[in-house]
């Protein structure tokens, strides 16, 4: 039986495939059984390293040597000189760009990753159920420092400092609004947790609450002592019961260990949290949607001022931070305001963390510093588009974003410059489109997304909105109009002038989005009638050719609506007029005979 | 569970929480005992998370392999659920994809048992905060 001593880990990613990583995994295997070495040295391709640029990587176990570039060429020198000699092979290590020293172990060299977890930290590493595996990773040391050693307005002071912005999609100052609804004077006050993930595609949130439920906990209590409120409520959606299940675990826990209640610590501070569960809503993630939902009326906005930090649930000031800005606290006052803005941009520190999905390789959830590209997103984190298609457009922000392209793609990403761009951070939802996604259908299905979830209190919105999808729906159909494509962005103006809420505000976002940036797809819709991504079923036509059918008669006999005409062994053909383009009779020809047009 | 009573008793309680985690990984029998993380967030159970975990269980036991299961958060592998981190004393831990119950019998034959790893690794390709 074959006992390894040494493992050869090849990444098998699609960028190092695409320079040839399985040819030099062919090659260390030969290699390895031409010295009759098979029973212990083993070869494996893996996972994406997240380093493609300087792929194909090769990493040596158990000594953690890291290979980059490394050619199918170089196979036979790996094994005979560092498999066999033992000594590394110095011009593949990896060369640190500022230094200029090669890392010999590779984990030195954890800069090379384009991933930083903050808020994530513990996801994925702790059992969130056990408040003891948070505990011992600093967890509730936090709220104990802020509690013995720090004032109110020192911990403020810090979280200004460290230049937190709200990750739900806005991006306000932490610390300002805690230092806003400190300044507020009432008898109680209230710290909400706002876990109303709405966007279609992101799951940041929910991920957080199931992986590393104490640090929303343990940041509420921090914030309650801040703003001096003895009361936490988080609004979460009911249909993430598996995130219920686990807050109210992990709330139990710390009620159990007195770390919520009264006397937390012994130091005389008192706080507690309760759930109040969404329909999920859309509109509700907007802060004073969000507070009449809790306080059990209807989930619609109302006009700002006055703000939840001066008039807020039950008319009491209230502080309202979405959960992954609540996971960043604790760290934050653990490692100091310092730490945490040497991560970042300028105006936008700390990470952010993403859903990345779409037509992506690496579909999952990640956290960057702000200031990464969309290049370092989609290459090198998201390892690239799906079946080498082309990249077309990311939409962030979700529906109420907009989408960027490839001229965005080394953009630094942070709340500015995404606004700038005509998108917005949002939430963190990364939907990335290829050659094939028609962007005219990309607006409708965002729209499509607000218009059913507008509250209908103010006419723009619920009228405004109504018409967008309608206009959208003819271009689709083929029957627009050059007057519709200023119609459309006259509308979206207005929609955005004059709505109440940010639902309103940003609906038209996608319209105006992708009319700026692609305006030759509507104009193709409206003038040539074609829809150049071939999605906008209205648009195409299936076409028999007459040179490959055989008269197979397999067409007739799958279409649904008999919409293909012809005899046993003679040509075949589609009565456009009936055809509902539903593409079964392409998939069932064996011959290639049917096209779109 | 005893009430916390004061930021030194959390200190307490993180270090004996610590040096439990470090008995853990230095047991009476270091070479024997390992660890298996499952991640069981909505979407890993939804892909079978939780089959896999209960057969880790049942037959780690069963094989007599002295171990420990546990259930964590998403470990952000979304394209490659379920996903569980192996870690056998000595050495680092590894993250394997796309783990069904025949692909968790072949970690525990081969890697656990044999060192001899299997396909389906994801390497780590994030920077952890105690790095930074």
């Amino acid at each position: 039986m074959a006992k390894f001593k040494i493992h050869l880990l090849v990444c098998g990613g699609t960028g190092c495939r695409a320079s040839e990583s399985e040819a030099l995994f062919h090659n260390l295997k030969a290699t390895i059984s031409e010295k009759g070495l098979e029973n212990e040295v083993q070869v494996i391709t893996t996972g994406c390293f997240g380093f493609c640029e300087k792929g194909p990587i090769v990493k040596v176990m158990p000594d953690n040597t890291f290979y980059t570039q490394v050619t199918p060429a170089d196979a036979i020198e790996i094994i005979e000189e560092h498999v066999i000699k033992g000594r590394k092979v110095q011009r593949l290590l990896y060369e640190n760009p500022e230094t200029k020293e090669k890392v010999v172990d590779s984990k030195k060299m954890g800069f090379y990753r384009k991933q930083l977890r903050i808020a994530l930290r513990n996801c994925g590493f702790i059992d969130p159920e056990n408040i003891d595996e948070y505990i011992g990773r600093d967890g509730y040391m936090a709220l104990g420092k802020c509690l013995t050693e720090l004032t109110p307005e020192q911990v403020i002071e810090i979280m200004k400092k460290s230049g937190l912005r709200g990750r739900g999609g806005g991006g306000f100052p932490a610390g300002l609004k805690w230092e806003i609804t400190r300044a507020s004077k009432a008898d109680q006050k209230y710290v909400v947790c706002n876990a109303d993930e709405g966007d279609p595609g992101a799951f940041m949130d929910r991920s957080i609450l199931e992986g590393d439920p104490h640090s929303v906990i343990e940041a509420m209590a921090i914030c309650g002592y801040c703003i001096d409120a003895s009361k936490g409520l988080v609004y979460i959606r009911a249909e993430y019961p598996l995130a219920i299940e686990r807050l109210k675990t992990a709330i139990k826990q710390a009620r159990e260990y007195g770390l919520l209640g009264e006397n937390v610590l012994g130091t005389g501070f008192s706080f507690d949290i309760e759930l109040r569960y969404g329909a999920g809503a859309f509109v509700c993630g907007e802060e004073t949607a969000l507070i009449h939902s809790m306080e059990g009326l209807r989930g619609e906005p109302t006009v700002k001022p006055p703000f939840p930090s001066v008039s807020g649930y039950l008319g009491k000031p209230t502080n309202v931070n979405n959960v992954e800005t609540f996971a960043n606290v604790p760290v934050i006052i653990n490692r100091g305001a310092e730490w945490f803005a040497s991560i970042g941009t300028e105006k936008s520190r700390g990470t952010k963390v993403f859903a990345l999905a779409g037509k992506i390789n690496n579909v999952g959830l990640i956290e960057v510093p702000m200031g990464i590209t969309l290049r370092e997103v989609i290459y090198e984190i998201g390892g690239g588009i799906k079946d080498g298609k082309e990249f077309k457009a990311v939409q962030t922000g979700g529906p109420s974003g907009g989408c960027l392209t490839q001229r965005h793609l080394d953009t630094p990403i942070d709340y500015d410059n995404l606004i700038a761009a005509g998108s917005m951070m949002g939430s963190g939802g990364m939907i990335v489109m290829d050659e094939d996604d028609c962007m005219v259908s990309i607006a409708k299905f965002y729209l499509d997304f607000t218009v059913e979830e507008s509250c209908g209190r103010c006419a723009p919105c619920r009228i405004g909105n109504k018409r967008l999808i309608e206009i959208l729906e003819k271009i689709c159909k083929g029957e627009g109009t050059m007057d519709d494509l200023d119609n459309l962005r006259n509308l979206s103006q207005v929609i955005k002038d004059t709505s109440l809420c940010g639902l309103g505000q940003t609906s038209p976002n996608p319209v105006l989005s992708t009319m700026e940036n692609f305006y030759e797809e509507y104009i193709a819709h409206v003038m040539d009638k074609k829809c150049p991504s071939g999605q906008c079923k209205s648009l195409l036509q299936y076409i028999i050719d007459a040179e490959n059918c055989v008269g197979c008669t397999a067409c007739a006999r799958n279409c649904p609506v008999n919409a293909i005409i012809g005899e046993r062994k003679g040509v075949h053909v589609i009565d456009q007029a009936v055809c509902i383009k539903c593409g079964a009779c392409m998939e069932k020809c064996k011959f290639n005979a049917v096209f779109i047009k | 569970m005893t009430t916390i009573k004061s930021l030194d008793d959390l200190r307490k309680i993180k270090s004996s929480v610590q040096s439990k985690l470090a008995l853990r990984e230095r047991s009476d029998h270091p070479d024997q005992l390992v660890q298996v993380r499952v991640a069981m967030a909505t979407c890993g159970i939804a892909s079978g998370a939780k089959i896999v975990m209960d057969y880790m269980m049942v037959e780690l036991e069963k094989r007599n392999i002295e171990s420990i299961v546990t259930q964590t958060g998403c470990m952000g592998y979304c394209y490659a659920e379920p996903t569980i981190e192996v870690t056998v004393p000595g050495k680092d831990p590894i993250v394997f994809g796309y783990v069904d119950t025949k692909k968790a019998d072949q970690i525990i034959e081969k890697y656990i048992k044999n060192g001899e790893l299997v396909e389906g690794i994801i390497p780590v390709n994030y920077e952890s905060i105690d790095e930074k």
